[in-house]
Formats: structure tokens, sequence, C-alpha cells
């Protein structure tokens, strides 16, 4: 009997990466690295400080360009776009609505002055909605879905906790159905507790809304608890990479099995 | 009976880079065939590998060479040479994995942690908490832990947990790692009646028992591994 070594045949692949290298100065930021993500995926970009994975993560959602390599991207029509070859308002339309970014830090994307009902609408009205009924009635039902009291959706921002500000950016980015969410280290600045509750809120809304995600983090637990697959990346190459429990368990790369070793058991 | 899971030639190392690259061989030359209905027993000495062998099954570990020959929609695709996806695929509707211990996430109740693995395949979420619900109340787990989340169970029960994650599947091949370690006698009737049943229906299971009775319940034959010897 024979045995397949099979892959997946329909290519459906939403972003691809060849040859990614940027040097900042001295420091090689990226060197050589290649990448792909599937629709659904969540894709883990674990490493220390320095190791590349923010500046990759922005290559990859074109803020920054690369000295070398491509990056390409299948648009919300089905064709294949070459990210740091588009026209910049194309670029700006992909971000406002087909993408999302989720940062460490909500105050970098929120808006403080605005209120919470604003803050989601915002994005929706940049999209071309314009009926205030419908804005405000889907506004709420993202402060329901993120776990935000809907009478909130007058208060301003500044009113709110940390981990209420970053599941407000949360549902700020979502509203639009992004099929494709870049997240830089989303649990990063909150309370272990608060932590929890988020990471559970992403893990349902990422599976449910069948998002694809390329999330930063230095966490190995996180990464554990939402990535299908993981890249450990060190001094801007990518060291190791496989599905997240292969990876874990087994890691074979000398900077790999440092940093599994490294996390202490609670 | 058709041949449901094949091994051939299976080998892995562990390189400890941080303990000065020291080389730790734990299998070499496996081949293990198993049929649909089948119970194969790891056995051997504490250390020799059976562990190994059960995640090199399921490609939580990564074998250096061989093929690990699994029957997935109508064919036998070679999980060591498989992309991440397909390997993701064979998980989700050919090969279930019940490991020792519950990995548990935060909020999320038992009956989610057991009802999960269908409603990645689509299956209604009601429907679902209800299969879920039966298979947990058979494993003995009372309704009021259904809705609570496993973190602060007894290892007995979250034991129970991971084994209705296990079976509600109904994986056509099953690896169970120590099933019944943390039961008792009542509970592991159960989990051998599940296993009766489980291969009556033509699923194939291989699994570390280290209780002798289960074990004479549930295996066809052992597979026996032996420690290999330590290369310096």
């Amino acid at each position: 009997m024979t045995c397949l070594s099979a892959a997946i045949a329909d290519d459906d692949t939403l972003l691809a990466a060849r040859g990614l290298a940027l040097r900042f100065g001295a420091i090689q930021a990226l060197d050589g690295v290649d990448a792909e993500l599937w629709p659904g995926e969540v894709l883990a970009v674990v490493g220390e400080s320095g190791s590349g994975k923010t500046t990759l993560l922005n290559v990859l959602s074109g803020r920054m360009r690369p000295d070398a390599g491509f990056v390409w991207v299948r648009d919300p029509a089905g064709r294949r776009q070459d990210l740091h070859a588009m026209p910049e308002p194309a670029l700006r339309a992909l971000h406002r609505s087909d993408w999302g970014f989720v940062q460490q830090n909500p105050r970098d994307t929120l808006r403080m002055n605005v209120s919470a009902g604003g803050n989601i609408g915002e994005r929706l009205m940049a999209q071309g909605a314009r009926h205030y009924g419908i804005i405000r009635a889907t506004a709420a039902d993202w402060l329901r879905e993120v776990e935000i009291d809907p009478d909130r959706i007058d208060d301003l921002p500044r009113t709110f906790s940390g981990g209420m500000l970053q599941r407000l950016q949360i549902a700020r980015t979502l509203v639009t159905h992004p099929r494709l969410v870049f997240m830089d280290e989303p649990t990063g600045g909150l309370d272990v507790s608060v932590q929890a509750r988020l990471l559970d809120l992403i893990r349902g809304l990422v599976a449910r809304l069948h998002i694809s995600v390329v999330l930063v983090t230095h966490d190995l637990a996180v990464a554990r608890l939402l990535a299908q697959r993981i890249m450990v990346m060190q001094r801007g190459r990518v060291v190791e990479t496989g599905l997240t429990d292969q990876v874990l368990d087994d890691p074979h790369h000398p900077y790999t099995q440092l940093l599994v070793s490294s996390v202490l058991a609670a | 009976m058709s041949v449901v899971l094949r091994t051939e030639g299976l080998a892995k190392t562990f390189t400890l880079h941080l303990q000065s690259g020291v080389r730790l061989p734990v299998l070499a030359g496996i081949d293990i065939t198993v049929h649909e209905g089948q119970c194969v027993a790891l056995a051997g000495p504490s250390g020799a590998g059976k562990s190994t062998l059960l995640r090199s099954l399921y490609s939580n570990y990564r074998v250096d060479t061989g093929r690990i020959c699994v029957r997935h929609r109508g064919a036998l695709v070679d999980l060591a040479a498989a992309d991440p996806r397909t390997i993701l695929a064979v998980r989700a509707e050919s090969l279930g994995y019940v490991s020792q211990f519950l990995r548990v996430v935060p909020r999320v109740p038992a009956r989610d942690v057991v009802a999960e693995v269908l409603t990645a395949r689509s299956t209604p979420l009601a429907e679902a908490r209800d299969r879920a619900t039966d298979l947990l109340l058979r494993l003995n787990i009372p309704p009021r832990l259904h809705a609570l989340p496993p973190a602060t169970f007894s290892g007995g029960e979250q034991q129970r947990i991971n084994l209705a994650r296990g079976f509600i599947g109904g994986h056509p091949v099953l690896l169970l790692d120590e099933p019944t370690a943390s039961l008792d006698a009542a509970n592991r009737d159960v989990v051998i009646g599940m296993i009766w049943e489980a291969k009556a229906r033509g699923v194939a299971i291989v699994g570390i028992f280290h209780d002798a009775e289960v074990r004479a319940a549930v295996a066809d034959r052992l597979f026996e591994i032996a420690p290999l010897q330590d290369a310096a």
C-alpha cells in the first residue's frame, strides 16, 4: 500500500513573503525571512526584544518597505498583489476594512477624546456606512461582543481600564470583519487576570469569524493558546518554524530550546 | 481488515543543545502496523520511549527519519512528510490523542472543552454541547461541573474531561497515553467499556496502559519497545 506525502492542493494562501531583508544602520533587523499565512490561520512570531518580530509585522502589513525580498497578498477580489508595489490609496483601503491592526498600547489607535461608540463607528464610516442608527446599533453589539456594557457607549475611553481599552481596540478593529489582523503583543501591558479574559475573547472571535492573524508575542503561553503555527526569530532570522505544539514540545534549535526552558511553570 | 496506521523505520534522537549538545537516541527502526478495530499496547520499561513514540505518531514530536502513515479520507497520508496544514486536518478528522494531562484553557467550561472538537468541524453548537454532556455524564462528571472551567477540578476529573474530549470526535485512529492512571475502579470500567465500543466500531487504538488489568481487557497485542543504548 502506498503512503502519500500529500499537501493541501488548493492554493488559497492569503499572504506570502520571500527573502525579506531590512537593515537599520548596523542592525540587520530582517535577514532572509520567508513566511506564509492561510485563511483562518493564527501564526505566532516569537522571540526576544530585538529579534526582528515587530519589524517583520510592519513589513508584512506594508507599514515598512524591505531592502530586499517581497510580500504578496491576496486582495478582496482574490488577486495576488505585490504589497510594496501597491499604490498608497489601495494600501490604505486595505487597512481600512479588509485588514486590521491591534497594537500593544490601545491608546495608539483609539481616539481618547471620542466616545467608545464613536471609536467603533468611525471605522464603519470610513468603510462607507452612513446610517446613524445602524452604526450605533452595530457599535453596541460589538461592545457586548467584547464584554463591555453597552451602556458605556457614550463614555470616553479615558474612563476605561487598560483591559477594557484593549477590548475596545479589538471591537474597533473587528467591526469591519477584516480577513487579516496583525497583532503586536496584544496582552502585553495587562495584568495576568485581565490577560486570560482577553486571550479567551480573541481565541473565540478569531475562530468564529475565521480571521487570519499574524501575532507577535514574546509570551510562549499566548502563542500556545492562540496560534496553530509558530515562527521563532533570533537576530532577524527565522530559526525554527512548525506547528505550535511541535515547536514548543520538541524544540530543535538551540535558541528555541533556550526560550522554552526559560519559562517558569506556574 | 485494512491498515489504518503503519510506521516504517521511525527514528528519533533528542539533541539537548543546552546540555552541551548531548544526544539521546530514543527510537530507532520502529515498524508498527495497526488494523481497523485493533488495540495495540506499547510495552517496555519506563524511559524506553513509549510516550515518545505515541507523541511521534501524533506528530507532536518530529521524527528524524521514517514514515508515519495514517488513513485519512480514504488514503494513507505520511505525517512525517506532511505540511502543517495537512497534519492539522488529519488530527481534526482521523487521528485523536488523549494526553495524560489536560491542558486547561482559562474560562472555557468543561462542556465546551469537550464540545470544541465537534464545533471545529462545523457541528452546530447545541448538538455538540448535547453530545459533550452525554459523554461527561457517562464518565460520571456531575452536571454541576459541566459549566465550570476544569482548572480547579481534581486530577481524576480532569483526566475524564480529557477522555471525553478524546472520544467525542470518533476518530478512526486513537492514541491513548495512560487513560486510566488517576481513575477509580468504577471510572476505569467506564473507560474500558468506551474502548471496547470504539474497537467494535472499527477504531484502531495505540495506547500506553500501565494498569495490567486494563491492558488485559483492551489490548489485542503488545508492541515491545526496547531501550536504546545512549550514544556518547
